[in-house]
């Protein structure tokens, strides 16, 4: 066995299939402001175009330099758009303008820049990602402090937090970085000179940033960034190439996010880690009962902190535990093959600290639990800022909740005392600890921990004014009594506590069996649903209730333009155009945009795209009306499994109408086939009669006796005949077929049309003895020509596969609302199994050869003729069981008497 | 046949192969032909020679059918027979509306054309010099005294049924629409009135011991008029 040859590894190759299309990303990277990224950009954008590239400067800041101003000229400059923004016009990137120009390159300064809200993304670096998407190559600068995974530690390095950052998955997609490098001391003297542009507002703070010791720190980050980057090429190229080498292994790296100020700096430090390691990383948070009780700033920290995640690179999961958090991590870890757990130190601070006596923390049992695994415990400085607004809420909030707590232990524990008091005298003072207990626990159910506490508290102190000596005092003397009263309070605060654990799982239980049965109702209504409308219907609606929000599905109409299905609870009259801007981008680019993302986050409506596994179909569209909301796992949970249901239902109905469409399309092709075989055969039969007797005729040179002449013109005109019927037959089919029969009706003497029908047949019928039983009476309401045709179908049938000599025989029958007409014959009979059948298009009956020829047309036409009537035909053995009756069930005609005659 | 000269017959037909064997056919039934291929150069024909009939294909190539009725009409009461196919029958009822006067559906025996021909020239001679007596085989008509045997044996019609019978009679072997039967016996409010004349033929057939499964008098041409056969 040779060995394998070292194949390119797919993924890799198939990365850089994916950059081909795209226009190249070439990033300038300093350490600090004023290194001379700018006018390095500046500089290779004149020697592209020297190169004979067609440059554009889509936006530069020049700060006022004038070397900078001075590369500028000659360059093709492309104005910027003007937006008002708190009553100021912000010159901004003009994204479209650059699109449309579509230059070759473009400059574009500024990676990690916040565009003003009401553009198009909220970010430029998303906007630099569009203009590469469309084929441009760009130019651009960024700092390493907007780095967004080196956030933390140039904060730690400066004092300082840039808030505009660029994620570094998105850093990674450049095709060169180049680092404009400049000695610390270098950049002092530049900055001395004002050659460096400070923004005003940094003031006091950019000071201590551009301390020599910060540069220096600031630089070497820089550096090696750069040198990792140098690091990725090689590994990269080493990969695509099948070059043999130290790969690393499917190792993975999972962090836990439970403290929600801290979890963000947690997540930086993992995809740190993770990027040293070179390995893939996930972001967890699990969600417990607990995780009901906490505030929506904590809750929206952590949902922030699972966002930030996935802009680095990372992968963000949300998990749900009942209770043990901790085993639910580590089953989770071993199956995503994690070999490295991150987790945070809890902060023992505030509640925290009262809780860790009752519970012991996730993280030791995660420590304890993970005995495989590389654990990181990180001790991370909490960097949730808290907004004043935001604390006055939260604590309005709070003492409601706290009010109405203390207000229900208040009654609680007054209706316990009213309770015990009759009782103190007749049982153990132990024994009335009970009935607080019981009020304790009913408090823990309600308010949970804290209201237990509180509860136990009260409990504590009203049975011991009460109930122990010296009464109404809290002071206490027996020995016995304090031992009582602390066992009262453990046994207090042990209930409470399981009760608001018990509230919590209940609460949790509930929540997830409403989830579970929505779901499951969804599921059914679907199953259930034959239109494409009533599925995505189901959609709306169960996106609606279960989110709390209104909801649309937008889809694509025949020109492409996305439009409004269906919407819960109704389709919107009108949408914002920034609405319809943003579905239209979540469309194409099979992504979130609108409110709560990065993609025009100003437009008041989510759109998450709605995709099966092949393509994008629609938009879903959801609108909160509490703003907060925005797109957490929880929510994409609930819209993926939404869109599973979906795809899978759409998928299902186009299967059925393809199989539909496939049934159609062989039976209308075993109909063309039986029309094509039909017409070929029963055109020719006749004819090759007719020639043949009439060449006879024509090349007659007088030895034909007479009879044989009479004979031979006898053949040829019954075969003509039986031509002219055929095709009448095919005509009559034809407009059956396209319902263009136009019924003249009028009440006729069914005697009348049988004589007609006779007289037409009067030669194929000559061999048989034709027995007629039509009263004169009986009418029909009917168009007598086509009734007439249906007629002499049934009797040309009768006629051909009758032995000759055999009696035809016609008879009809009346009830005066009906008509039967009966022709029966003493032929071979149709088969039982047949006797339906035989009315189809083309259908025989097979019965061997020798058998006269049949179109399948006749009696097909027959039914269709009589149904077009409102009658009825069919076919049933003879009356002694011998040959066939067909029986044709038409209207009757009421009799008419007035005959406008005046004798 | 006892028409010294031969009846001068327009045929109207753009079918190469019809107007050929019209030309065979015709002359051995005592007529002379003269043929046009379109409308136009037809009704050319019919001013310039002034025929005893025209036979007038419905589907021509270059006009209307009716069209070619109507602009006959307008200055000849030549007897005009049109040829028709069997689904064209709201076609055939214009032309008739028009002005023609009887029609024979494609394909057609040449022996039922011939017929159709004599009974509209014979109608139109007859018309000259108005018979007080009609005779259709076993059936006999005396429009004076308003009688009518069958084979000798007098039936008794109401006054509507001897009018429809005495039309049909005189017309013997040419049809007569509904329309022109319910005109001339009911009059013009009536046109519509067809079951007067459904029941009215089926009392006839009735008192001349007509069967309608296989007529010996009254022939139906279904949705168009009836006729009596010659």
């Amino acid at each position: 066995m040779s060995p394998e040859p070292d194949r390119p590894d797919p993924d890799a190759l198939l990365a850089e299939a994916r950059k081909a299309g795209r226009g190249r990303l070439k990033v300038f990277l300093g350490a600090a402001p004023g290194v001379g990224k700018t006018y390095a950009m500046l500089e290779e954008a004149r020697a592209r175009r020297t190169a004979g590239v067609e440059v554009v400067v889509a936006l530069v800041e020049t700060h006022g330099r004038p070397e900078t101003a001075a590369l500028l000229e000659g360059l093709e400059q492309l104005p910027r758009r003007e937006l008002p923004y708190k009553g100021r016009l912000i010159a901004e990137l003009d994204l479209d303008a650059l699109l449309a120009r579509r230059p070759q390159l473009a400059l574009i300064d500024e990676f990690a820049h916040t565009n003003v809200p009401g553009s198009r993304h909220a970010k430029r670096w998303q906007d630099i990602m569009e203009v590469l998407d469309a084929g441009i190559d760009v130019v651009t600068t960024v700092n390493i402090q907007h780095v967004e995974s080196l956030n933390d530690v140039v904060a730690s390095i400066t004092g300082v937090r840039v808030q505009e950052t660029v994620p570094d998955d998105v850093l990674a997609r450049a095709d060169d970085i180049e680092l404009i490098d400049l000695t610390p001391e270098a950049l002092a003297e530049r900055l001395k000179e004002g050659k460096v542009y400070v923004p005003d507002q940094a003031g006091l703070a950019l000071d201590n940033f551009f301390s020599k010791g910060n540069l220096t720190a600031l630089r070497e980050l820089a550096l090696r960034t750069a040198a990792s980057r140098v690091d990725a090429d090689v590994l990269a190229w080493m990969r695509s190439h099948g070059v043999r080498g130290p790969w690393p292994t499917q190792d993975r790296l999972l962090v836990c996010l439970s403290d929600a100020p801290t979890a963000k700096t947690l997540v930086r430090a993992a995809r740190r880690m993770a990027d040293r390691a070179r390995i893939p990383w996930i972001a967890v948070t699990v969600l417990t009962p607990r995780h009901e009780s906490l505030g929506g700033e904590a809750r929206e920290n952590l949902r922030a902190a699972l966002r930030l995640a996935e802009t680095l690179g990372g992968e963000a999961v949300q998990l749900h535990a009942e209770s043990d958090v901790a085993a639910e991590l580590l089953a989770y870890a071993r199956k995503r093959n994690v070999t490295r757990l991150v987790i945070g130190r809890p902060r023992t601070a505030g509640w925290g600290v009262v809780a860790r006596w009752f519970r012991e923390p996730v993280f030791r049992r995660l420590i304890d639990g993970a005995g495989d695994f590389e654990v990181t415990v990180v001790t991370p400085k909490s960097e949730a800022r808290r907004r004043k607004p935001a604390v006055a809420a939260v604590l309005a909030r709070r003492w409601r909740a706290w009010g109405q707590a203390a207000f229900e232990t208040a009654a609680v524990i007054t209706i316990a005392t009213a309770v015990a008091w009759p009782l103190w005298r007749l049982v153990p003072l132990g024994s009335l600890a009970v009935v607080y207990l019981f009020g304790v626990l009913l408090i823990g159910m309600r308010h949970g921990l804290a209201g237990a506490l509180i509860g136990a508290v009260a409990g504590f102190l009203a049975y011991n004014f009460f109930f122990t000596r010296p009464y109404f005092t809290f002071a206490v003397e027996q020995e016995e009594a304090i031992a009582a009263l602390l066992v009262f309070l453990v046994s207090a605060v042990f209930t409470g506590t399981l009760a608001s654990r018990l509230k919590m799982q209940v609460e949790s239980m509930r929540a997830s069996q409403r989830r579970t049965e929505t779901l499951y109702d969804f599921a059914r209504k679907i199953a259930s649903a034959t239109k494409a409308d009533d599925v995505l219907w189901a959609a709306a609606a169960h996106i609606a209730t279960t989110l709390n929000c209104r909801s649309l599905i937008l889809m694509p109409d025949p020109d492409g333009r996305l439009e409004q299905v269906q919407g819960h609870p109704s389709i919107e009259e009108s949408l914002d155009p920034r609405d319809e801007m943003a579905a239209q981008w979540a469309f194409t680019r099979n992504e979130p945009a609108g409110a709560g993302t990065d993609t025009l986050p100003t437009a008041p409506w989510l759109f998450v795209p709605l995709a099966t596994a092949k393509n994008v179909i629609g938009v879903v569209g959801v609108w909160f009306r509490d703003r907060s909301q925005t797109l957490d796992p929880e929510t994409r949970r609930l819209l993926t499994a939404v869109e599973d249901q979906v795809a899978v239902a759409v998928e299902r109905l186009k299967l059925t109408a393809d199989l539909e469409a496939s049934r159609l399309e062989a039976e209308s092709e075993k109909l063309r086939a039986a029309l094509l075989n039909s017409v070929s055969h029963d055109l020719r039969t006749p004819l090759v009669s007719v020639i043949g007797a009439l060449t006879g005729l024509a090349d007659d040179d007088g030895s034909l006796d007479p009879e044989d002449r009479r004979e031979l013109l006898a053949t040829a005109l019954d075969e003509a005949r039986r031509l002219d019927r055929f095709v009448q037959n095919l005509l009559d089919m034809t407009r059956l077929g396209y319902g263009a029969l136009t019924l003249r009706r009028a009440p006729v003497a069914l005697r009348e049309i049988v004589g007609r029908a006779r007289a037409d047949l009067a030669r194929p019928l000559a061999g048989h003895p034709v027995e007629v039983d039509v009263p004169r009476d009986i009418h029909v309401d009917v168009d007598p020509v086509l009734i007439g045709q249906a007629v002499i179908n049934v009797l040309e049938n009768a006629a051909k596969y009758a032995p000759p000599g055999t009696p035809v025989r016609i008879a009809a029958t009346t009830n005066g609302a009906i008509v039967t007409l009966t022709i029966a014959d003493r032929g071979p009979g149709i088969p039982p199994e047949d006797s339906e059948r035989v009315f189809d298009l083309f259908y025989r009956v097979r019965q061997g050869d020798g058998q006269p020829a049949g179109t399948g047309l006749g009696l097909a036409i027959v039914r269709g003729l009589v149904e077009a009537h409102g009658g009825e035909v069919k076919a049933r053995p003879g009356e002694d069981g011998r040959g066939t009756a067909i029986e044709l069930i038409l209207p009757a005609a009421l009799p008419e008497t007035d005959t406008g005659d005046f004798p | 046949m006892t028409e010294a000269v031969a009846a001068r017959v327009l045929v109207i037909e753009d079918e190469v192969a019809i107007r050929r064997f019209l030309r065979i056919a015709l002359p051995s039934g005592g007529f002379a032909v003269a043929e046009a291929d379109r409308g136009r150069t037809g009704i050319e024909l019919a001013a310039t020679t002034a025929p005893d009939l025209v036979l007038l294909d419905l589907g021509l190539p270059d006009m209307d059918g009716k069209a070619v009725v109507a602009a006959i009409r307008e200055w000849s009461q030549v007897p005009i027979l049109v040829l028709s196919v069997r689904d064209a029958e709201a076609e055939k009822i214009a032309a008739l509306d028009a002005g023609a006067d009887d029609y024979v559906t494609k394909p057609f025996a040449t022996g039922e054309l011939m017929a159709r021909l004599r009974a509209l020239l014979r109608s139109r001679r007859a018309g000259a010099g108005d018979s007080p007596v009609l005779q259709a085989g076993r059936l006999r008509i005396d429009l004076a005294r308003r009688v009518v045997t069958v084979a000798g044996a007098e039936v008794k019609l109401t006054r509507k049924e001897f009018d429809v019978l005495a039309l049909l009679a005189r017309h013997a072997g040419r049809l007569v629409t509904h329309k022109q039967l319910l005109t001339a016996v009911w009059g013009p409010a009536h046109v519509q009135d067809t079951h007067y004349l459904r029941i009215a033929i089926g009392h006839i057939r009735d008192k001349l011991g007509d069967d309608a499964g296989a007529p010996e008098f009254v022939v139906t041409e279904p949705g168009v008029g009836y006729r009596l056969a010659p």
